[in-house]
């Protein structure tokens, strides 16, 4: 058995898994990550449009702030965030995109004067203040108040990741390439590190460490047509469940992206709307604002993809060989626009469409993008059952977006989340010492070995490939945008039955070394528990809640549901626990009410009048916006004090109002 | 169905050309193992990419067939080969570009770990170490302020040689990295160039000229091009290899 011994072990190389690994490797320990893929291959380099950090450079961002930003999270969760959490997060974006800055991310700049932008359709021109020149500039994104999407391009994701990648290599950080973790070992109450697999030559190994931090991403995959990369199978979520004692939070909560190109399902990204851009039907007409007279195609995306799918069911989307799509159109922006801020849009569209976007139209339609739920974690990142098993990024549940991510927050999160969990494993390792039980490592690495071993040998009649596409197929079917009843209990019945066929897979190939269907074969079934949690997770909550949507239970209620989903897999259970964490509405600094794009209908909760006059109270009581949010959800004790100063904003003084010189907006509103 | 799935039925419904693909295989941990092309047949369709098409096969021929794929919308890299020789990503080749017989192997130059999967992240990580492609940072800069401007032309510059997605085409494209194993490549080279145009890297050319003013770096350079005709993300690379020569040249006259 080959043991090798770190201090964090960082499971995971995108964004939020090397940010994290850098956090603590800079307070001085010994870090490895293992990744499945070289780093910069992650999904994080998928991200294209945007990152949320609220600078108010440009112009349509003058005023932004925190406390915008912040509204705009919680309302995009549809109240399901954890506010505290929320409120972290908006004050450390400035510092995390700042960050990046120094370290080499060629963030789009403010160019001072009259610029060109299509606004509602229209062309419009914005006159940028001289005062902002060469600051990061910003691009309007779905269910924001102000433009506040940071980019590079649309090569975001791409150019914060290669960043990031080169800054591990700088600190020495090492990165075990193609190795991929199978189970976490921990002794029901702490977890000592993992056992892995290399991915190249088929060999096992025990990793032991002080801190285990799963920073995998999501788990797109459980789905036939999602944007995910193929790797985005929910491993890390998977072994955490597989441990019988952390916990995942709402994993019924899956956001399905308005823009993925049909039908190949790959992403056109939301900058593409941001940026002006319009959806059609099949009559070419623009359709969103005969639903959303506020925000058109620039309401959150669980409401724009449910406005989509319900248009095509009307009968009005566009019909191809492949079946029935909408329609964007950019073509509006004019070519030097997407041939500089839409590359990589502009290249999907050549190399997967053969068309040209800015003469054409792009056949859209939603497909599954983004996984809310993940590993339930307290605000450092820590689980709350399984000591020293932490997770950042889109794999872990800390709760910033509830039941429906902003776009641009995700990349916003990983940073954030690596900045902040990183801190938090150096705290956990310094002040535990760490010790190894080699027969616990030894027991779990066995168990490992003679899985794999059964597997190889028994011959079964189950092909591992037609049991995924089964489960992609019931989980599309009915686990998707719209849901009912008659369709998650069939949706959990049908994966059920799935999981025990699982038990008789036989392989077709040796099952040695990098063997591909040995791999499906053992990642299989966890899939099938993840997709078992977001099934039985859909069917309990009798609401509608942000992406979330049944059809039987059309409105939010938070008299009966303003809580999360924790799941957690006894072993040898056929089927999930799941458990309720309520929110509570006293503590909320912004009550529940009505998103401003959407459904208007919700069950209030019955604390909710009294809350929301105690906001109000203290909104007059307080001079300015720092005492008030302090006085009524305090966080900055959650934060290292290194991170706890406020954000300098061009025009805004020291209490945190926002003062242009020529007036906010001015002539070019 | 997955879109892989609504693309063959439709070829199979439309009665298409027959695809013969003719891939290399070699698994390096099976002792009886040894190189060969095994023959796959498949029906050609209209939207079909070589990821679904090696998907198909893998699903319905061979579930042993290893090669990469990552985001499968040729951005992440991981699934350049060659293809009739000519190295490219496979996710985004329309199988409809292709002749009737398609010949796949794997990248050159890169440490093969079976068929047609090959290991660019070590190579990446080795050649990242040599030439430090990063901006040294001090470890507690200013978080709080505001950000330090930069010309918007300056930072689009930098992003048009940052999309480089090290997929290792220009590696396996060029004449003196297949000749001289420990040639940094266009990649590298690239790399520098971007590097150079960074008002936060402080390095002088003087600094670049002690990582790249050699044969293993821009004089290995023989001017053939492969690297340029084959970069999916069509980066200016002989104008920038060009220039950068130029100038390391200029370090050896002056400095």
């Amino acid at each position: 058995m080959k043991v090798l011994h770190t201090d964090v072990l960082v499971i995971g190389g995108g964004l939020a898994g090397l940010r994290a690994a850098i956090a603590a490797r800079r307070r001085g320990l010994e870090v490895t990550v293992l990744s499945i893929v070289p780093p910069k291959r992650s999904h994080s380099a998928a991200a294209q449009g945007g990152m949320q950090a609220s600078l108010a450079n440009c112009l349509k961002g003058f005023g932004d702030n925190e406390d915008v930003h912040f509204a705009d999270t919680v309302r995009g969760s549809d109240w399901g965030a954890d506010q505290a959490v929320a409120r972290m997060f908006v004050h450390m974006a400035p510092k995390a995109i700042r960050e990046l800055a120094h370290w080499g991310v060629p963030w789009n700049r403010v160019a001072p004067g009259a610029q060109s932008a299509v606004i509602n359709g229209e062309k419009v021109e914005l006159r940028e203040r001289a005062e902002a020149a060469g600051l990061i500039t910003a691009r309007n994104f779905g269910g924001t108040a102000k433009w506040r999407a940071c980019y590079v391009s649309d090569g975001t994701g791409h150019s914060m990741l290669y960043t990031i990648s080169d800054q591990a290599i700088a600190a020495s950080i090492p990165v075990h390439e193609r190795i991929e973790a199978l189970s976490l070992v921990h002794d029901g109450a702490r977890c000592r590190g993992a056992i892995a697999r290399n991915l190249m030559t088929g060999e096992l190994l025990a990793y032991t460490a002080g801190a285990t931090c799963i920073a995998t991403g999501g788990f797109g995959r459980i789905y036939e047509v999602s944007t995910n990369a193929i790797i985005n199978q929910g491993m890390g979520a998977a072994i955490a469940l597989e441990t019988g004692v952390a916990e995942l939070g709402n994993m019924e909560a899956v956001q399905f992206h308005p823009t993925a190109i049909f039908p190949a399902g790959i992403l056109v990204t939301e900058g593409c709307r941001g940026d002006g851009g319009l959806l059609l039907d099949r009559n070419e007409h623009r359709f969103m604002p005969d639903y959303e007279p506020e925000k058109a195609e620039l309401a959150s995306r669980d409401v724009v993809s449910r406005h989509m799918e319900s248009h095509i069911n009307k009968g009005l989307g566009a019909t191809s060989r492949f079946g029935e799509h909408l329609w964007l159109d950019i073509r509006l922006l004019g070519e030097d626009h997407i041939n500089t801020r839409l590359r990589e849009v502009k290249e999907i569209c050549q190399y997967f469409l053969g068309i040209d976007p800015a003469r054409e139209l792009i056949p859209v339609r939603p497909a599954q993008h983004y996984s809310m739920g993940g590993i339930r974690t307290d605000a450092h990142g820590q689980s709350g059952t399984l000591k020293g098993l932490f997770a950042c990024g889109e794999a872990a549940c800390w709760d910033l977006h509830g039941f429906n991510r902003l776009g641009g927050n995700s990349v916003a999160e990983t940073v954030v989340a690596g900045m902040l969990v990183g801190e938090s494993m150096a705290d956990f390792c310094l002040g535990n010492e760490a010790s190894v039980d080699t027969g616990l490592v030894r027991e779990f690495f066995e168990r490992e070995q003679a899985a794999l071993d059964n597997l190889r040998r028994r011959g079964g009649a189950q092909r591992v490939t037609a049991l995924n596409a089964a489960m992609q197929s019931a989980m599309t079917r009915n686990v998707g945008i719209y849901r009912d009843a008659d369709g998650l209990q069939a949706a959990v019945a049908e994966l059920g039955s799935l999981l025990e066929r699982c038990a008789d897979i036989g392989l077709q190939s040796g099952g040695h070394g990098a063997d591909p269907e040995l791999v499906l074969a053992y990642r299989l079934p966890r899939m099938l528990k993840l997709a078992l949690c977001v099934a039985q997770g859909a069917l309990n909550r009798t609401e509608s809640r942000g992406a979330h949507c049944r059809l039987d239970f059309p409105e939010r209620d938070d008299s009966q549901w303003l809580n999360r989903t924790l799941a957690r897999w006894p072993a040898g259970a056929a089927l999930p626990e799941l458990r309720y964490e309520a929110l509570d509405i006293m503590a909320m600094e912004l009550p529940p009410a009505w998103r401003g794009y959407g459904s208007r209908d919700f069950i209030p909760h019955p604390q909710q009048a009294q809350r929301q006059r105690e906001v109000e109270a203290a909104t007059e009581q307080y001079g300015n916006r720092f005492e008030r949010q302090e006085a009524l959800m305090p966080y900055t004790h959650l934060l290292p004090e290194r991170y706890r100063s406020h954000n300098a904003r061009l025009f805004e003084d020291g209490q945190g109002a926002f003062n242009d010189p020529e007036a906010a907006g001015g002539a070019a509103e | 169905m997955n879109d892989a799935a609504v693309i063959a039925k439709d070829g199979e419904e439309h009665g298409a050309r027959r695809l013969r693909f003719e891939i290399f295989r070699f698994n390096p941990c099976d002792p009886d193992s040894r190189p060969h092309y095994d023959t796959f047949e498949l029906d050609d369709a209209p939207g079909m990419t070589l990821f679904i098409a090696l998907n198909l096969i893998r699903e319905q021929q061979d579930p042993g067939l290893q090669f990469d794929f990552v985001c499968r919308a040729g951005i992440c890299g991981s699934c350049a080969m060659l293809i009739n020789g000519r190295p490219t990503l496979a996710c985004r080749t329309l199988t409809g570009t292709l002749p009737d017989t398609v010949r796949l192997s794997p990248l050159p130059v890169f440490e093969l770990i079976g068929d047609l999967s090959v290991n660019t992240g070590k190579w990446m990580r080795q050649m990242s170490e040599r030439l430090r492609t990063w901006v040294d940072v001090a470890e507690d800069v200013d978080l709080d302020s505001l950000e330090t401007p930069m010309d918007p032309d300056a930072a689009q510059a930098i992003y048009e040689l940052e999309r480089c997605i090290e997929c290792g085409c220009c590696v396996a494209g060029c004449g003196t990295a297949v000749m001289r194993e420990s040639f940094v490549g266009a990649v590298g080279l690239n790399k520098m160039a971007r590097f150079r145009l960074d008002p936060r890297d402080t390095r002088e050319d003087a600094d670049f000229f002690e990582l790249i003013g050699t044969d293993e770096g821009i004089f290995g350079c023989m001017s053939l091009l492969g690297c340029d005709d084959v970069c999916p993300k069509d980066l200016p690379l002989q104008t920038q290899l060009a220039y950068l020569r130029r100038k390391m040249a200029k370090v050896t006259l002056t400095g």
